[in-house]
């Protein structure tokens, strides 16, 4: 039932009728179309910092070589860095670049990305709403991330910003770079994610249809509700420590400066205690996208309800005791530090939990590997080692040796990229028939998802045992280094390497569904037999979502579905 | 979706109220859904002043003689007065969302003015606070005189006199002011936002847009206002009345 003359995408026509809509759908595809840009441009800063680290010495950036017999005036120039950090030299472009990867990266993309996009598109549908409660909220809530994003890309031209994402004081109160730029960006960016958390907590508590218990929700709702509780409390914090932030550079409050009583560690207090609890607003609404996934194309009834979704809100609410593990270096009491390190091995119960009833909906299941399944179980994979590396991070002996290496790099990326990215991408090839009403490609998706998953094992992989073999993080050039770990010259090597695979296998990826939008055969209402309401309104939804709401029924029951051919997809059997 | 509800309404929505928005069955549903909305959003706001009092919780842990050095130089009739005219203030705009449940237009207007007024006597008064801190050099830490503010504030605060002799002003004495002037300045802010709000409710009320069946916006931006009072009464003891 596609192609129909009244879908959302052509209810209304022009440039204002996207630019002021109310649509949750169309304010979905906005983000959608603002973060994968978003993604790109932290995906080049990625690039330049690989590409500086593919050999020793400057490879791109060409910093004078401090070890090498410089010249008069290249010393002198040196100096002048040592005295003056704003004048860019190639040491201090690397510093920009590996700092606005990661701001990008965190503030414009993941932490909006799958609630923003996939959630806006997919939380009414499943819910059979017509809209989220607030639509007036929910497209100021886009505007906020432009106008924030507007804010990095000014940083990006008025000095940079080299301090890392995390913004530590005291260099982040010294440094001549644009701090208060991007630290008011992420303050706006701030707001555009708590205004989407209240949205989505009262759309799910006041919208959900007759007959929907909470316990007959799909668990990607649970995710989404659980980030949401996230978003709201722990963002207002991050809110008012940049704020403090920024009047500290302005006017010399004074907060976290030692000369006037301040405490510098109370900062660290301030930006993990919202920054921890981010990392499950990162990770939580991807783990529902893979519940959806694993169980539908598994055609199995998910495994282990009730505990995915309690597991859900069992993250968010212990993600909030466990910020002092990031740091157990930076001075704490050794009663604090054992405290927050038992509590961070607690995290990993629910997330264990949520593994292992995956594999058990899986077990004997019908499984069909079409690209979103691919990279759920990419996900998993990748989820798997992020995961388990974390313990060896929440051990405090290790972690005193392992902190602020490549370990940690190689770390996060496993759970923010191989678990988080790869999460939206499942669900960006789950919905796209459903928001674009275009298949693309099986094979050229499965393709770029295994280019991905290749690329992205071989960038980060070799960044554990660089980790492990003492290599720090943030440092523009290691050739200082190979003298005793000759190895470091091929793991970045491959590190590198990998990148640029990584990079083909997105952009193949890109190339695969705008391919569909032109050339793509028309989707229909299931074509994955998916037993959420999402998939019971026409591909791609009309502008009211459903003429009326379809009956409640157990999501993950797909035995009254029958496949008839690719053009119908999956009708119900009555 | 009740009875009534699901005969009121079609596909299309023609027969809603024309407040009701279109993807609410109900007005209670609406209703409910923005005063969870609110209540969420005063939590939020409550963490946001929370980073503030946890700060301040940290430096009163860590430098006790300031905070009991640095309290004597504020005003303390004038903190108390100002507590007053917030508490004046929520009491007014809690009779206006009364007044809109019992349709009284007059009385609604007239109470949404008053709370406006109130909050402008606030900001009135708190300005003439920041003037003398001002004057003194009592200010943030980066912009803090000591020596000049301890002499001069005796006059201007005659409770120092109690406090001992200026020179037993203890190190650090700014970041009490850095505490004073973010905690006092944020809830400022939040009583011109809030000001803000009510003056468009005042007009709409005006307008005579609410009433018995519908008055959400009032309702809300009370709540809201609350808030703001609230925090103002831990503001005072916490600021004003050290001991």
């Amino acid at each position: 039932m596609s192609g129909a003359s009244d879908s959302y995408l052509t209810h209304t026509r022009g440039f204002w009728s996207w630019a002021l809509t109310l649509d949750h759908k169309r304010i979905g595809i906005m983000y959608m179309v603002g973060i994968l840009g978003s993604f790109l441009l932290g995906g080049i800063f990625a690039l330049i910092v690989r590409t500086e680290l593919a050999t020793p010495g400057p490879t791109i950036m060409g910093f004078p070589d401090a070890a090498s017999e410089a010249s008069p005036a290249e010393q002198a120039a040196e100096n002048m860095v040592a005295i003056a950090p704003s004048s860019t030299t190639g040491r201090d472009l690397y510093n920009h670049m590996f700092t606005l990867h990661g701001a990008v990266m965190i503030f414009l993309v993941i932490i909006p990305g799958i609630p923003a996009v996939l959630g806006n598109f997919v939380l009414p549908l499943m819910l059979g709403a017509k809209d989220v409660a607030f639509p007036r909220l929910n497209l100021a809530s886009f505007y906020l991330w432009l106008f924030g994003a507007i804010f990095f890309v000014v940083t990006l031209h008025t000095g940079g910003l080299d301090t890392g994402w995390t913004f530590y004081t005291p260099y982040s109160t010294s440094t001549n770079s644009a701090v208060v730029t991007a630290v008011l960006g992420a303050f706006i960016l701030g707001f555009s994610s708590i205004f989407t958390g209240i949205n989505f907590i009262v759309t799910v508590h006041k919208l959900r249809p007759a007959g929907m218990t909470w316990f007959k929700m799909p668990l990607f709702v649970w995710s989404l509700y659980a980030t949401a509780i996230i978003q709201v409390l722990a963002t207002p914090v991050l809110g008012i420590t940049l704020l403090l932030l920024a009047a500290e550079r302005l006017m010399g409050l004074g907060f976290f400066d030692p000369k006037y009583g301040g405490n510098p560690i109370l900062f660290q207090h301030f930006f993990w205690f919202y920054s921890h609890p981010a990392v499950y607003i990162m990770i939580l609404p991807g783990m529902g996208i893979i519940s959806e996934v694993v169980s539908v194309f598994s055609r199995k009834h998910i495994f282990g309800y009730q505990f995915i979704a309690f597991s859900s809100v069992a993250i968010a609410l212990l993600g909030f005791l466990v910020w002092g593990h990031h740091m157990f270096v930076s001075g704490m009491t050794p009663l604090a530090a054992m405290v927050f390190s038992a509590l961070t091995f607690s995290v990993s119960i629910p997330s264990a939990i949520k593994v292992f009833n995956w594999l058990a909906t899986m077990y004997k299941g019908s499984i069909g590997l079409a690209t979103p399944m691919c990279y759920a179980l990419a996900f998993i994979f990748l989820f798997g080692i992020g995961g388990l590396t974390g313990l060896f991070l929440g051990t405090l002996s290790v972690d005193v040796h392992l902190t602020d290496t490549y370990f940690v790099v190689a770390h996060f990326h496993y759970v923010m990229f191989g678990g988080t990215l790869i999460a939206f991408l499942a669900g960006l090839h789950y919905w796209w028939p459903k928001m674009t009403g275009r298949m693309f490609s099986d094979v050229a998706g499965r393709w770029a998802c295994f280019i991905i998953f290749v690329g992205f094992n071989l960038t980060f992989f070799p960044q554990f045992l660089l980790g492990t073999r003492g290599m720090p993080r943030r440092y523009y050039d290691y050739s200082g280094l190979l003298d005793s770990h000759p190895e470091f010259a091929l793991l970045n090597l491959l590190s590198t390497i990998g990148a640029y695979t990584t990079a083909v296998g997105l952009v193949a990826a890109a190339i695969c569904l705008l391919h569909s939008l032109w050339r793509g055969r028309p989707a229909p209402a299931n074509p994955w037999g998916g037993g959420s309401m999402e998939w019971q309104c026409p591909s791609p939804p009309p502008h009211d979502n459903f003429p009326k709401t379809p009956p409640v029924r157990d999501p993950y029951d797909f035995s009254y579905l029958a496949y008839v051919g690719p053009d119908r997809g999956f009708v119900p059997q009555t | 979706m009740t009875q009534a509800a699901t005969s009121s309404h079609d596909s299309s929505g023609h027969d809603h109220p024309p407040f009701l928005a279109h993807h609410y069955e109900t007005p209670k549903q609406q209703f409910d859904a923005g005063k969870l909305g609110m209540w969420i959003f005063l939590v939020t706001e409550v963490l946001f002043f929370g980073g503030l009092f946890c700060a301040y919780a940290v430096y009163r842990a860590t430098h006790p003689e300031v905070f009991i050095y640095a309290h004597q130089f504020l005003d303390k009739n004038l903190g108390a007065l100002n507590t007053v005219v917030l508490l004046a203030s929520s009491l007014s705009i809690a009779w206006a969302v009364r007044c809109a449940q019992l349709d009284q237009q007059r009385a609604l207007v007239a109470c949404l003015a008053i709370t406006l007024a109130l909050a402008a006597v606030f900001l009135g008064v708190k300005y003439v606070e920041y003037k003398q801190k001002w004057e003194h050099g009592l200010l943030w830490a980066g912009r803090y005189q000591a020596a000049e503010s301890a002499e001069t504030a005796n006059h201007a605060a005659p409770e120092a006199h109690h406090a001992g002799n200026p020179e037993s002003a203890p190190r650090d004495v700014g970041i009490f002011f850095s505490v004073y002037f973010t905690m006092t300045g944020l809830h400022g802010i939040h009583v011109v936002a809030g000001m803000g709000v009510i003056a468009w409710v005042l007009v709409l009320a005006v307008k005579g847009r609410f009433s018995s069946q519908y008055y959400n916006p009032v309702d809300y931006t009370a709540l809201y206002w609350h808030l703001v009072d609230m925090i103002w009464i831990y503001l005072f003891p916490l600021l004003y009345l050290i001991h």
